[in-house]
């Protein structure tokens, strides 16, 4: 396998909730103890229920948000621990694309200035701007009057296309995708996705891809980490967590999609009760309260990441 | 017309210009700065009316001057009829243009010269007033929602402090101190009759008003994703102040800058109704009302000529407001006309 370009150890982001009248503070674990290895090149995929740290996770990584513990290397540096002067500069190597196009594009700007704005802040000249602009706008399949106009006169999908052109301008080689295509239609996810894939040969470009869908996820991931209430509960190659999925958790995600075609033998688990309450987190597996393989161990152990084969899961009782 | 330029009328417009646009076409708009337009421009020429129209001077008083009213020299002041006998009556409006056309206040000078020179300080004031409140509220809101923590909450409670006490009673007992001492700050001397003190006093009592709903918007813009898509890009504070969150402040600042004017013209007529405002000689629409007061039995035109020009322009500063804030957000506007 090709070299890893961004390694994550140890990463944990929390909040801390106090109000004034709070009697006590309260800790948010948003995001507990991942260890992730993105290679060149591949896109990863991490799926998880609203609330599970996948987006805070995304944004810790390109630094829109300030890690509590843990490293996060990339290039030969520590971006956790970055002073914000030299992270400036290290921005362009990593871009983030943001789930909401309408809330993405500053309303008071042309087309052309927004996709010239990263280039402009790491000084390059004006001309040149212009026209790294427009073959980028042609690139992401706009055409090439888009340039003077405003996000007001844009769809949801060429926003987004606008979004992905300002994300590749200064040419990153890490875009992380925060749930790029859920705001889409689904007529135009389709068309989206296959951008994302086109540029990633294009560019050689390393994804992160967030999604709570899992055929999208599926569509564009080499391979998948699934997240649980802020941890990595199981990392696998796409077509190994779809086929044989080990913690019991990625198996209800799994049985909750539905399927095209009759041959659709798999029971549908359904899991009781909500996903736990981050403040509170239940004692041993964060999973085990609605676990159907729940022991007693889960309830007074926490499961540790293992390899096992090709795939890393942590569960007492994977399903191998 | 080219047909490219007629592409470009059809789509790519700036919001900017749409509203630009959009406020052109509102009567009210059309209405309310004609209104305007006329009050300023004969405001403006007050000069030419007093001194070449007129032929009186509107500060000084003329207890023994005489005019003409129908062929007939007659004293501008005459000893009062009524009542115990006591003080005098003025003369009242000729309605005649070259001179008295409103009659003359109690020390015989000629009202509408007054009503001219003292709307030029009224406007003066409050649009000098409203524009430092803007400036500075906008200031204070950028950098309070901006870089949130204790810079926040100083500035907070600063405006905190301003927003407790009631606006005229702030204004009324700063101007009563300030007044008679004149403000010493540093190398800062205003002395005690200049207008610089009624314009400052005005303009920061209204600063809460203002600097809390920018601070407002500005903790909720920089929260959206285009700004962090900016920080993500590497820019810089001043990049995304500028470049992302001021453009999308200024239509709110705009809606706020003809309304504070017309409040801030109110707030200084009535401190200089209190004559705590523009300081004889020098008259304002509050001091000639505060002169009509004594009068208003005899002379009634004397006290309600400033209070028509007081409410016209509050009105129609409150009606352009009005076509603005329509004009900026379609959300808001009332007739569905575009």
């Amino acid at each position: 396998m090709s070299d890893v370009i961004l390694s994550i150890r140890g990463l944990a982001k929390n909040y801390e909730l106090s109000g004034a009248l709070a009697r006590r503070k309260e800790v948010v674990h948003a995001v507990e103890n991942v260890n992730l290895e993105i290679r060149e090149g591949e896109t990863l995929g991490i799926v998880g229920e609203s609330g599970c740290g996948k987006s805070t996770l995304g944004r810790m990584i390109v630094r829109l948000e300030q890690p509590t513990a843990g490293e996060i290397l990339f290039e030969g540096h520590d971006l956790a621990k970055e002073p914000k002067k030299k992270l400036r500069a290290l921005r362009k190597r990593f871009q983030m694309i943001f789930q909401d196009p309408y809330a993405a594009l500053n309303p008071r700007r042309q087309i052309g200035q927004i996709v010239e704005e990263p280039l402009r802040v790491h000084g390059v000249g004006k001309e040149e701007r212009r026209a790294i602009a427009k073959d980028l706008l042609k690139r992401v399949g706009l055409d090439e009057g888009a340039y003077e106009k405003y996000p007001h006169e844009f769809s949801g999908g060429q926003r987004q296309r606008v979004v992905i052109a300002r994300a590749l301008a200064l040419n990153p080689r890490l875009v992380v995708a925060d749930e790029p295509v859920s705001a889409l239609d689904v007529s135009i996810q389709a068309q989206v996705l296959n951008l994302f894939k086109d540029l990633q040969k294009e560019l050689n470009l390393t994804y992160v891809f967030i999604a709570h869908d899992l055929g999208v996820v599926r569509h564009v991931s080499d391979r998948i980490a699934v997240m649980y209430l802020g941890k990595v509960v199981e990392l696998a190659e796409a077509d190994v967590l779809y086929e044989s999925p080990a913690h019991p958790y990625s198996q209800a995600l799994l049985s909750a999609n539905p399927r095209m075609g009759a041959d659709d033998k798999r029971e549908r688990i359904i899991l009781k009760g909500d996903i736990p309450n981050p403040i509170n987190r239940p004692s041993g597996c964060a999973f085990n309260p609605r676990c159907p393989k729940a022991a007693d161990i889960c309830r007074t152990e926490s499961p540790e990441l293992m390899t096992i084969g090709t795939r890393q899961v942590a569960c007492h009782f994977p399903t191998l | 017309m080219s047909l490219k330029e007629n592409s470009e009328a059809i789509f790519s417009e700036s919001p900017g210009k749409i509203a630009l646009r959009t406020l052109r076409k509102d009567k009210r708009s059309v209405i309310s700065l004609s209104i305007l337009g006329f009050i300023i421009a004969i405001s403006l020429l007050a000069p030419v009316y007093a001194h070449f129209i007129a032929h009186t001077n509107p500060f000084n008083s003329s207890l023994d001057a005489t005019t003409h009213v129908g062929g007939k020299v007659v004293p501008v002041l005459e000893a009062s009829t009524t009542g115990l006998g006591l003080g005098v009556t003025p003369i009242g409006p000729t309605w005649n243009p070259t001179g008295y056309f409103l009659g003359a206040d109690g020390q015989g000078r000629d009202v509408m010269a007054r009503l001219l020179y003292g709307g030029r300080n009224t406007l003066l004031i409050g649009a000098s007033a409203g524009i430092i409140c803007i400036v500075l509220a906008l200031l204070i809101g950028v950098i309070a929602g901006y870089r949130k923590g204790w810079i926040d909450s100083i500035l907070s409670r600063l405006l905190d402090v301003i927003w407790a006490f009631p606006v005229y009673l702030l204004a009324i007992s700063l101007s009563v101190v300030l007044l008679t001492s004149g403000l010493k700050l540093g190398f800062i001397h205003v002395g005690p009759g200049s207008f610089a003190l009624p314009i400052l006093i005005i303009g920061i009592v209204y600063i809460p008003y203002v600097a809390r709903p920018i601070r407002a918007q500005v903790l909720s813009l920089r929260e959206r994703e285009f700004v962090r898509a900016a920080v993500g890009i590497g820019a810089k504070d001043s990049t995304i102040i500028f470049r992302e969150i001021l453009p999308n402040i200024i239509p709110s600042v705009l809606v706020f800058v003809p309304i504070i004017i017309a409040l801030c013209m109110l707030t200084e007529s009535a401190l200089s109704f209190l004559s705590i405002g523009v300081q004889p000689p020098q008259a304002s629409w509050g001091t000639i009302i505060n002169d009509g007061l004594a009068l208003l039995y005899t002379r009634p035109w004397v006290g309600i000529a400033p209070g028509l020009f007081i409410v016209l322009t509050a009105a129609s500063l409150n009606l352009y407001g009005d076509a603005v804030r329509d004009a900026l957000d379609p959300k808001t506007r009332s007739r569905g006309d575009a």
